[in-house]
């Protein structure tokens, strides 16, 4: 508006404003170092923490703990975390920049920092114990949210004192409770149009940030990621400093015993975005990694399919504009656009292309694949073509083994850590009796199993599954030709498959009954299941939530046809 | 496979469990101690509304793996089981007694002693009250190791004796023994349950030093008091102390009438059948009749040499003294639609004769009185007897062949 220079990187003049109060193009989002003035600039997690801790240790009791909210918790779970992105690769601006702007913002929203609050203010439901809600009637004495509170004067020490003198009575009474100060506040119901933060939703944040920044890691990444170890989730508050003493209902909030799945993140995203009024996010190009373009490609080499079907992902793409930049960028709040899942989109696309050529249908894919077979057995030279029967074989062999070793992972993995949990001081001996006892029996039992317990977590990588020309066993496909399911009809290379049939035939309402179509494994014809199995494999979901994504597509491309009286194609389902 | 989406503790430890119970299923110890070191953090999360929780099953599946794992031993598996006596008090008397029972079978006969007497005096508030079954147990068993200690002893004094030899103190420590033993072995069989083991030892002792009033009343008390299951063994071994006792057959008939109704194939029926057979009194005999009848009614009893000979013998007595067809009438009728082809069909008249001479002699008989001379077993054996030129087939032959009018009546 009044800032008036080009930018550095397009020489435009088009600033915007981020959440952190940046100056940010719009052309080519290239954030500058100048910045509105805002009441307090230097925000770096840890001068936060300090500041408080400042001025509670004051009113430290022993010397060992302190007083500690409940967001200070998972600012420094939001911190591990976009450290932990930061060494799988992801750039520094995230963790910097980014995150912490979403952050802030969010605590500001809420309410729980970063907000003026006149101490006279009534807040309900103050303390557990504090029978008298109404604190108006002591205006010398702040609330506990007004402590969080930074007003223009950094630390205003008479407010800080008569509060130092205040919150011993308070925290007295809750830390029989938890061992954060608000943690049984943090816990009430009535915090509708707040919204309440989770450790799911650690993971909520960490993705929107990624998704502004448009990092080449999908949701499915991410989450296998923390499932492998790689970003730090469960058990997390082991890592707190030593002062911040956990229990009581502290563990409600910051022990989960669950991996949250997709769904969950992904709408809780949706939700905080909304929440935290952020506008349109960067445009999702062709050049991004998130565009089904380039997700097709990836997720085609991973399946060891032929690169050529890549033109036709681009072909099915083009078609039902499921590439153009309104559809694929998020604009949150906007509730009549169906929200984009990039990977689990990409996915579907190619099963799509792959129903399109090989109708999988239990019957015509094999004999395609029989032509092939004969056609590359007498004709060695001129490239081989992809054969589906020699490509089943080498996926799902490879395919069981690596689901087999995930089930025995998912049924070997350890949830508890060294830390001892517990709900209160009285239990306290009976926990630390129990994992003593776990920690016997786990040193006796591991002497006799396996000898060598591989403890190395696999190396963290975006492919699965790594298949290469250069072995020589045959075994990869990706350079095989489609020649044999296409053929030229008027100078262009159509499928020979001129079939098709949909998954269904009417979509489900979604709002009704939470799906679009409804996937159980005996009514679809058992190559369809295995195509499924795999992408759901690699993406660690349901094979309904591809199935649902395929339903769509589906119906976008087949639009025409479904709606009108006479169907061109074979609309029915086969067999 | 299992795309398990929304993975958490319960489902995971519930994964693992399957692995587990795989593995033991295939008696691949390694592997399912492997997986049980994954589960064995579900101790810490609490299961208490769950019928089986995790402290039992650990308890019970790492018993399992210690006992068969090639590698583990005897005092790592001590190690373990102390350390699951202390996980949940309300079973800590039955992981003493199954301590005890694995001691025991590997042999370890005063450390099992050790266990029991240590759980013995156990003492925790209701819950002593609450396991008293348990605790019962615990006693008899400790009662039991009493008597195989007096049983020790017993012999040395024995073989001192024979050597000439004088010990007070093994008399002295029998004398010991004995007194633990039998205050114990008497407190469980007053429960109605079945203390076959118990009841022996108990009457053992009590015969040595010469109570056989109490041994008498206790053996009673076993097999007639209706509040104990029904139980073969306590009429057996009431039997056998009254003939050792030398009871008038009378006692002893009585005694095996009950075991007959229970387990008409019992091995005691020949003795039963034998001793109706030598009777008086009419009934008993029909009742003879009638046992040695039911008891080869199974196949067990087939190729039974003397089973067939009593059966014989019975049949033979009412042929020649004319009197009481109709029991033998009575008899067959159940059985002439299916001992035919049970007893007499013409296979096992070849195999019996190759096999077993005397099982096809008495077996003809009984065919040839209840089928006539005509039938397939009696010929075939007949024949083949009388071509070897053995005598006894020539008395049989004589034998149908004069009585065959019987079978007539019999059939009729």
């Amino acid at each position: 508006r009044d800032f008036n220079e080009r930018c550095a990187q397009c020489s435009e003049v088009n600033w915007g404003l981020t959440d952190g109060g940046r100056f940010y193009c719009r052309s080519c989002h290239n954030v500058t170092e100048r910045s509105r003035e805002v009441v307090n600039t230097d925000f770096i997690s840890n001068t936060r923490v300090q500041t408080i801790s400042k001025h509670l240790r004051k009113q430290e009791k022993t010397g060992m703990c302190c007083e500690w909210y409940v967001c200070e918790g998972f600012q420094l779970i939001l911190k591990k975390q976009a450290e932990a992105l930061e060494t799988l690769g992801v750039c520094p601006q995230m963790k910097d920049e980014i995150l912490y702007n979403f952050w802030r913002h969010y605590l500001q929203k809420s309410k729980q920092a970063y907000c003026n609050r006149p101490a006279g203010e009534a807040v309900r439901a103050l303390s557990v114990c504090d029978s008298s809600t109404d604190v108006d009637s002591e205006p010398e004495r702040p609330s506990l949210l007004h402590f969080l509170s930074l007003s223009e004067s950094e630390g205003d020490l008479q407010t800080d004192c008569s509060f130092a003198s205040s919150t011993s009575k308070v925290s007295g009474s809750t830390s029989v409770l938890s061992g954060s100060v608000d943690g049984s506040l943090y816990l009430m119901k009535n915090q509708k149009e707040k919204l309440r933060m989770t450790m799911p939703m650690t993971l909520s944040f960490c993705y929107m940030a990624l998704l502004w920044l448009r990092e080449p890691m999908t949701l499915s990444d991410l989450l296998r990621f923390v499932v492998e170890g790689h970003i730090p989730y469960l058990n997390v508050f082991q890592h707190f400093p030593e002062k911040m003493k956990l229990h009581g209902l502290d563990l409600k909030i910051f022990f989960v015993e669950s991996w949250p799945t997709y769904e969950e993140v992904y709408n809780k995203m949706l939700e905080l975005a909304a929440y935290l009024d952020l506008p349109r996010f960067p445009d999702i190009t062709d050049s991004c990694f998130l565009h089904p373009d380039m997700l097709c490609m990836k997720y085609l080499m991973e399946a060891n399919l032929p690169d050529e079907l890549h033109n036709w992902t681009c072909r099915v793409v083009k078609k039902i504009c499921i590439g153009e930049v309104d559809f694929l960028t998020l604009v949150p709040g906007n509730k009549s656009t169906r929200k984009v899942k990039y990977d689990v989109l990409a996915v579907a696309v190619i099963v799509v292309v792959l129903k399109l050529l090989f109708l999988l249908d239990d019957h015509y894919e094999w004999l395609l694949s029989d032509f092939a077979e004969e056609r590359n057995k007498n004709n060695k030279e001129g490239g081989l073509y992809f054969e589906f029967k020699k490509w089943y074989k080498v996926i799902k062999c490879s395919l069981d083994v690596e689901q087999k070793k995930l089930d025995e992972e998912r049924a070997k993995y350890l949830w508890r850590c060294e830390k001892p949990l517990f709900y209160s001081a009285q239990k306290k001996s009976n926990v630390l009796k129990r994992r003593q006892m776990v920690v016997n029996l786990q040193n006796q039992f591991g002497k006799l199993s396996r000898s060598v317990r591989p403890a190395e977590k696999p190396n963290p990588s975006s492919f699965q599954f790594c298949w290469s020309e250069e072995n020589t066993d045959g075994s990869c496909f990706h350079g095989h030709s489609l020649k044999g399911v296409l053929q030229e009809k008027r100078g262009l290379l159509t499928a020979m498959n001129t079939d098709y049939w949909l998954c269904t035939l009417k979509l489900c309402n979604e709002k009704l009954c939470g799906h679009l179509a409804h996937y159980k494994e005996v009514d679809f014809p058992q190559s369809y299941h295995f195509v499924l199995r795999l992408f759901s494999f690699l993406l660690r979901i349901q094979p309904s939530y591809i199935h649902d994504e395929v339903c769509v597509i589906e119906h976008k491309l087949f639009n025409k046809n479904l709606y009108k009286k006479k169907p061109k194609y074979n609309t029915g389902r086969r067999k | 496979s299992s795309s398990e989406q929304h993975l958490n503790f319960k489902s995971s430890k519930e994964a693992c469990l399957s692995y587990i119970q795989d593995a033991m299923l295939q008696k691949q110890w390694k592997r399912a101690a492997e997986f049980l070191t994954f589960y064995v953090e579900a101790l810490e999360k609490d299961y208490s509304r769950e019928y089986m929780g995790p402290s039992e099953i650990i308890w019970r599946i790492g018993t399992e793996i210690l006992c068969h794992h090639s590698h583990s031993s005897m005092k790592e598996f001590n190690s373990f089981i102390e350390q699951m006596k202390t996980l949940g008090v309300k079973r800590y008397l039955k992981v003493c007694l199954e301590h005890a029972f694995r001691l025991l079978c590997n042999g370890l006969v005063d450390e099992a002693y050790q266990i029991l007497s240590v759980a013995e005096s156990w003492r925790f508030g209701e819950q002593t009250a609450i396991q008293d079954k348990e605790m019962k147990l615990i006693q008899a068993y400790k009662g039991l190791l009493d008597y195989y200690s007096w049983s020790r002893q017993k012999n040395i004094l024995l073989e001192n004796e024979r050597d000439g030899f004088e010990d007070l103190s093994v008399e002295q420590e029998m004398h010991s023994c004995f007194r633990k033993a039998a205050v114990s072995l008497k407190e469980i069989i007053k429960m109605p349950g079945v203390w076959d083991l118990f009841v022996k030892c108990y009457v053992d002792l009590l015969e040595f030093y010469g109570d056989h009033n109490e041994a008498r009343q206790v053996l009673n008390e076993y097999a007639y008091n209706s509040k104990f299951p029904a139980n073969p063994n306590a009429h057996v071994y009431l039997y056998q102390f009254l003939k050792r006792h030398g009871e008038p057959r009378k006692s002893l008939i009585s005694a095996l009438k009950i075991l007959h109704d229970i387990v008409p194939s019992h091995e005691l029926m020949i003795d039963f059948n034998t001793m109706l057979q030598k009777s008086k009194k009419r009934k008993k005999r029909r009742l003879g009749l009638e046992v040695i009848f039911a008891a080869l009614d199974y196949a067990g009893w087939k190729e039974n040499v003397k089973a067939w000979n009593c059966l014989a013998r019975q049949v033979k007595q009412i042929v020649i003294s004319g009197k009481h067809l109709d029991w033998i009438k009575e008899e067959w009728n159940s059985r002439k639609d299916w001992w035919p082809a049970f007893h007499f069909s013409r296979y096992l008249a070849k195999r019996n004769w190759q096999e077993n001479e005397s099982l096809s002699c008495e077996k003809a008989l009984v065919a040839g009185i209840l089928l006539g001379k005509d039938c397939k077993y009696f010929k075939y054996v007949s024949h083949q007897g009388c071509k070897a030129q053995v005598k006894r087939f020539w008395i049989l032959k004589k034998f149908v062949n004069k009585h065959n009018p019987v079978y007539l009546r019999i059939s009729g």
